[in-house]
């Protein structure tokens, strides 16, 4: 196991990363309130991290469950219009599926943070890599396992 | 950085702190010997690390020792570093800052506590030290308590001498030592070891 380095680390090795996403998911306006969501919940949880080896990624995770929950948040929200349509509006995010989120988040830390980023974030395969720290290369092959691995699940 | 990122991570802190999350604040100060690294939990100071000791290593050690959510905070530190400033330019003898000693247990603990209570200005042996934590036969392992201080400076480990008066041992090297007796008048700057 390794042993967990103190968080100041992790402020100062992943905090721009952590804000160039959720700027690019929440926009700049709310990234602050999503930036400070995250890293408390994750300084909440620190302490009983198990294991360390993926900082980066556990933390990207986070970032990301805080973006849909501002989403979600800002989707409840009442829009006020001029004038109620008529029709159902058939495009837009789609429903979240809990039992899909469920199953991301029972995936290893990669491949959960590759899914989240790729269909959470809309993340390219490039900006995945360069979140989680590693090849283009090894973030294709996370996702590829965790989709496969989520097509075994729900299947 | 951008300036955004460091505001946020400024916000962030003092949400940290307000939510009883940081649980080892820390920072570095100046001193006459070198720059200092000081941290404090919510108890207290829980140690001092003098300029030729490894920040980088000390922080990892209270990581594993007290708690991982270690986070700069200078100004949870401000006093420490107000009290410091003040005994280094020699007007302060006492100081007033509550301590954390959970990095020392059993008898080194006692051996710190009674060296808490050397006045200033003063010194005391290890002989005299191992007898007041209650077992005077323990000389060597008062001075390996002494070594061991996570508190240094403010505990003030650099009054305990040889029976006779040699210097002894100083963490922070014997020039040290040395220089911070010479601070509080108990050597005259010309006396060498």
């Amino acid at each position: 196991m390794t042993a967990l380095p103190p968080f100041q680390t992790i402020l100062d090795e992943h905090s721009a990363a952590v804000m160039a996403i959720l700027q690019g998911a929440v926009g700049r306006d709310s990234a602050d309130d999503c930036f400070q969501e995250t890293f408390l919940a994750a300084l909440r949880a620190y302490p009983k991290l198990g294991d360390a080896s993926n900082l980066r990624g556990w933390l990207l995770t986070i970032a990301h469950r805080k973006a849909i929950d501002h989403h979600r948040a800002r989707g409840r929200a009442p829009i006020p219009v001029a004038e109620v349509r008529e029709v159902a509006v058939e495009d837009g995010i789609p429903e979240h599926d809990p039992g899909l989120w469920a199953a991301v988040g029972a995936l290893p830390p990669k491949q959960r943070a590759a899914v989240a980023l790729r269909y959470g974030s809309d993340l390219p395969h490039g900006e995945i890599a360069a979140a989680l720290g590693c090849s283009p290369e090894a973030a294709r092959r996370s996702l590829h396992e965790g989709l496969k691995r989520l097509r075994k699940e729900l299947a | 950085m951008s300036t955004a990122t460091e505001k946020s991570i400024e916000k962030l802190k003092m949400r940290a702190a307000a939510e009883g999350l940081l649980d080892v604040a820390y920072t570095t100060a100046d001193s006459p010997f070198g720059p200092l690294l000081l941290a404090k939990t919510e108890r207290g100071l829980v140690r001092v690390g003098l300029p030729n000791q490894d920040a980088d290593e000390l922080l990892v050690d209270l990581a594993a020792r007290v708690s991982p959510r270690v986070l700069e905070a200078p100004k949870e530190l401000d006093e420490v570093r107000r009290e410091l400033d003040l005994y280094f330019e020699g007007k302060l003898d006492r100081f007033d800052l509550p301590l954390d000693w959970r990095l020392s247990g059993g008898f080194r603990q006692r051996v710190l506590r009674a060296i808490d209570r050397i006045p200033y200005g003063q010194t005391r042996s290890y002989t005299e030290m191992a007898r007041k934590a209650g077992n005077e036969r323990a000389v060597r392992a008062a001075g390996t308590a002494c070594g061991s201080n996570p508190i240094p400076l403010v505990v003030p480990c650099h009054r305990v001498l040889r029976t006779g008066g040699a210097l002894g041992g100083y963490g922070g090297g014997l020039p040290m030592k040395e220089g911070l007796l010479e601070l509080e008048g108990v050597l005259d700057g010309k006396r060498k070891p």
